[in-house]
């Protein structure tokens, strides 16, 4: 197989790359990523808001691979990572680009896709107003997500959310979610 | 009735919720990734306490950080207090939010818009 995660990224050796991480996303490895950007932050001087804005996005990025990913194929290089995750966190200008990426089962990228489509074709305003419909009427799932994760991403940031889909094999394809952090909603 | 005396760590908050002078408190962080499993002793706490509570209850929410899993915990723990609020009690709510910290402010207007009970906005500084 010639499909290698990280060729989407061409520059993970550039200096602006706050952190960049491949393999299991489990709870302590959410911890130190979270302390490692969060000290980068602060080492520069990050504005509180906009460091807080990047903590709350990170945290919700994370837990969303930690409660949503599909099981690695069968072919795939590491079959250790039991929740197999690809993280970088980057500054640009203005603010930090946050992009995940994790396998996902064909069948199941429809749905995820349209959920996508639907926030993204949302005003702030419709945002907010989902966000506080899902928090009053939807009960925590099984996988023990709150099914939150994406609206408020967006509504934190105010942008749009650029993802990806690209095949790996006929079951599997690898999701790709670019996110865009920046001080002003 | 014992009152619920937590720690914070750095994914949990800080949680103080005393029936002897009935001031609540949560602090901190609450970024877990299962957070049902943390806040479902404090909401099942309520519920012990609402079948007898103070004539007044105060509830100090001060978090820096919370997951949207925790966001749903944190309103059944506002369910139950408004139960208590219905029942002709006294209850508020503190929110305390970090200066500039506008999504913070926000949150705390969702809660106030959906729940039926008496909040107060406390900016702090930095």
């Amino acid at each position: 197989m010639s499909f290698n995660v990280e060729n989407y990224f061409s520059d993970l050796s550039d200096r602006d790359v706050i952190l960049f991480y491949k393999g299991n996303v489990d709870s302590d490895v959410i911890n130190q990523i979270l302390d490692s950007v969060e000290e980068k932050m602060v080492a520069i001087s990050e504005q509180p808001k906009l460091r807080k804005r990047v903590y709350n996005v990170l945290v919700e990025s994370l837990q969303n691979l930690y409660h949503h990913v599909d099981r690695v194929p069968e072919d795939f290089e590491d079959q250790t990572s039991e929740k197999f995750g690809l993280l970088l966190v980057k500054k640009v200008s203005g603010g930090y680009k946050i992009t995940t990426g994790n396998f996902i089962n064909t069948a199941n990228i429809e749905k995820l896709e349209e959920k996508i489509k639907r926030i993204n074709r949302s005003s702030h305003e419709e945002i907010k107003e989902l966000y506080k419909f899902i928090l009053n009427h939807q009960r925590i799932s099984a996988k023990g997500g709150g099914g939150l994760g994406l609206v408020d991403i967006v509504r934190k940031t105010g942008n749009k959310l650029v993802y990806e889909f690209k095949q790996y094999s006929d079951k599997y394809s690898f999701f790709y979610l670019n996110i865009l952090v920046t001080e002003e909603v | 009735m014992e009152p619920i005396i937590i720690e914070g760590t750095p994914k949990t908050p800080t949680v103080k919720f005393d029936a002897s002078d009935g001031v609540f408190e949560i602090k901190g962080r609450s970024i877990p990734e299962n957070s049902v499993e943390f806040y479902k002793p404090l909401v099942d706490w309520l519920d012990g306490y609402k079948e007898d509570p103070l004539p007044k209850t105060i509830v100090n929410i001060r978090l820096e950080y919370f997951n949207t899993s925790s966001s749903k915990c944190i309103l059944d723990v506002f369910k139950k207090l408004e139960t208590i609020h219905k029942s002709k009690y006294e209850v508020e709510v503190n929110w305390y939010y970090e200066e500039d910290d506008e999504d913070m402010l926000e949150a705390g207007e969702d809660y106030e818009s959906i729940i039926r009970v008496p909040f107060k906005m406390i900016e702090i500084e930095e």
